[in-house]
């Protein structure tokens, strides 16, 4: 059975989390052991299995495309860490040319 | 106390209706017991007196649960509050709609009220990963209460709420049942709304009540359960009143007893009051039958491969750009997504984002996250094969008595490994009730030990039966004892 190769610092840049050094190495270790834990699904023959991925096989639930009211801006925006205008603030997306 | 605060929701109603007292002596005897003991027990993260007071005044006692304030896992919006998941990437935000589930406790003339501590966004067995407070457990305050919804069971069980909502992913609700020593309900999957319940595994998510009856929960589960169309996964069934199976005793059920559930590893004392409980129904009429759940054993792994990867997607939403916590002075955007997230989120979240992410990434998403969902129809085919033979299963809740605080913290694995009795039934979409069954004298204080019953699919009627028969004949002494591990619990309360 394969060691698992998880870099705990790739795959923290990949969810977007920047770690310490100190998180770094114990998620690295504590990962470790429970990644080393489900090794043991490998055991079982699963090639005839269908996979499972909600417990009621419930399939594209629609609803009429009808326009309804939502939240109101005020309350929608009241959460926002940065607002101005009536509007969200963002950190910027485009660089200077 | 005042002996308001030790009623079950039955009975504050019968004496809302015959005038004895009103709804608004019960938030106040609420409050006065917060006031005495949440410093120690640290089970509430907010609570508003005033406006449970004024809801109190103008509620309607005849409607079903009229009148009745019921406590919040703060992981539930509730209009106006806030909901901070025990996160600090959510301190400050305010709730700007209620939950299906708040809406329909409100229609029922419930007042919910307060809002109570968790593990950081449902992730932990203990509470301890709360980002704000510990909670002690009320039967000893060395000890925590469970998790992830240990606020909520610990509420219940020091008399600072009637009864709680709580939400159960892997065992959330019953294992802080057991260790507090309540009445707490995991309903099955699609029978509640999760609409305005903070996400953090989809597939595996579920709310349901904590109370001091079986009774009491199926009230709760009257008002709460029912087809939403904001919610795709929840059903479109039959109106059903979830009390038409109390009262009875067990003749003609038959009870599956899985083996895999009484191995090497659990307490010796937890497995002896089991033990007893169980025999206790072959007296109330239950036959027993023993049955098999054979990958029982590959349950944990599954979980914490499909939990975490459901995770890692639902906590993508934690930004800082519409709601929560944002760093400062970003120098791009994603230092502004890498230090808000470093900022916001607690050890376990982080963990479990960065094992989801692993699971699903590119290379290894087959060998983790495919073979997880397939070995997860095994365990599901189990339940079914099971069912087949048998009205429902019973077996311990948690291997464990109630830890000490501080125990486990530096072992995740150590502690996912708790919940090896609970997580199956969420896998597989089941319903399932911990009871209390039975008190250990550990270090001069009684411990509560937890009986689970998991039913059929949406046979929460005949599961609320089963659990109530039982609870009739053993546990009802043991819900109306007062935890003596607080300070404040003087024997003339008792």
């Amino acid at each position: 059975m394969s060691t698992p190769n998880l870099d705990v610092r790739d795959v923290a840049r990949l969810a977007r989390i920047e770690l310490t050094d100190e998180e770094a190495s114990t998620f690295q270790a504590q990962l470790g052991s429970v990644l080393e834990y489900v090794e043991q699904l490998k055991r079982l023959d699963v090639s005839q299995v269908e996979p499972t991925a909600h417990a009621n096989p419930v399939f594209n639930v629609f609803r009429e495309d009808v326009v309804k009211p939502g939240l109101e801006r005020a309350a929608m925006l009241a959460n926002a860490p940065h607002t101005a205008n009536n509007l969200v603030v963002v950190t910027k997306v485009i660089e200077q040319p | 106390m005042s002996e308001l605060a030790r009623l079950t929701i039955s009975e504050l109603q019968s004496g809302f209706r015959s005038g004895s007292f009103t709804p608004a002596d019960a938030v106040r005897a609420i409050e006065d017991r917060i006031r005495t003991t949440d410093e120690e027990i640290g089970a509430y993260l907010a609570r508003d007196f005033e406006s449970a007071l004024a809801a109190a005044e103008i509620a309607d006692v005849s409607l079903p649960l009229g009148g009745v304030p019921i406590g919040i896992k703060d992981v539930i919006n509730v209009l106006g509050e806030q909901c901070t998941c025990g996160s600090k990437i959510l301190a400050g935000y305010k709730a700007p709609y209620d939950a299906t589930v708040i809406s329909k406790l409100r229609a029922a003339g419930a007042i919910p009220f307060g809002k109570l501590n968790m593990d950081e966004f449902a992730m932990g067995s203990s509470t301890e990963n709360s980002a704000y407070q510990i909670t002690h457990n009320p039967w000893d305050t060395t000890r925590i209460p469970g998790g992830s919804s240990g606020g909520s069971a610990a509420a219940v069980a020091a008399r600072e709420a009637f009864a709680t909502l709580g939400s159960d992913t892997g065992g959330s609700i019953r294992q802080p049942a057991a260790l507090c020593g309540v009445v707490g309900l995991k309903p099955s999957y699609g029978r509640v709304s999760r609409y305005g319940l903070v996400a953090f595994a989809s597939s595996l998510d579920q709310i349901g009540p904590f109370a001091r009856s079986t009774r009491d929960c199926a009230a709760i589960l009257n008002a709460i359960a029912g087809k939403d169309p904001r919610d795709s996964t929840s059903l479109d069934l039959p109106q059903e009143d979830f009390s038409a199976g109390l009262g009875r005793d067990l003749k003609g059920v038959r009870l599956g007893i899985p083996k895999e559930y009484f191995v090497d590893g659990m307490d010796g004392r937890v497995r002896e009051k089991v033990e007893a409980a169980i025999r206790q129904c072959e007296s109330l009429g239950a036959e027993l039958v023993e049955v098999s759940l054979p990958h029982t054993e590959y349950a944990i792994g599954v979980y914490y491969i499909i939990a975490t990867a459901e995770a890692s997607a639902n906590l993508a939403r934690f930004d800082g750009v519409r709601y929560g916590h944002r760093a400062k002075n970003p120098a791009d955007l994603l230092d502004h997504y890498r230090r808000t997230r470093e900022e916001g989120f607690g050890s376990e979240v982080k963990r479990r984002i960065i094992l989801g992410t692993y699971v699903l990434s590119s290379g290894y998403y087959d060998a983790y996250y495919l073979r997880a969902q397939k070995v997860r129809t095994l365990i599901r085919r189990d339940f079914t094969a099971a069912f087949e033979k048998v009205d429902a299963l019973v077996c311990p809740t948690s291997p464990d008595l109630a830890f000490k605080i501080g125990e486990r913290v530096n072992d995740p694995l150590r502690m996912y490994l708790a919940d090896i009795f609970t997580i199956a039934a969420n896998l597989a979409g089941i319903c399932g009730i911990s009871v209390p069954c039975g008190l250990v004298e550990e270090e001069g204080k009684p411990l509560p030990v937890g009986l689970q019953f998991l039913g059929k699919p949406l046979d929460e009627t005949r599961l609320l039966g089963i659990a109530d028969a039982y609870e009739q004949s053993a546990s009802r002494e043991i819900l109306a004892e007062i935890p003596a591990g607080l300070a404040t619990a003087t024997s003339s309360a008792r």
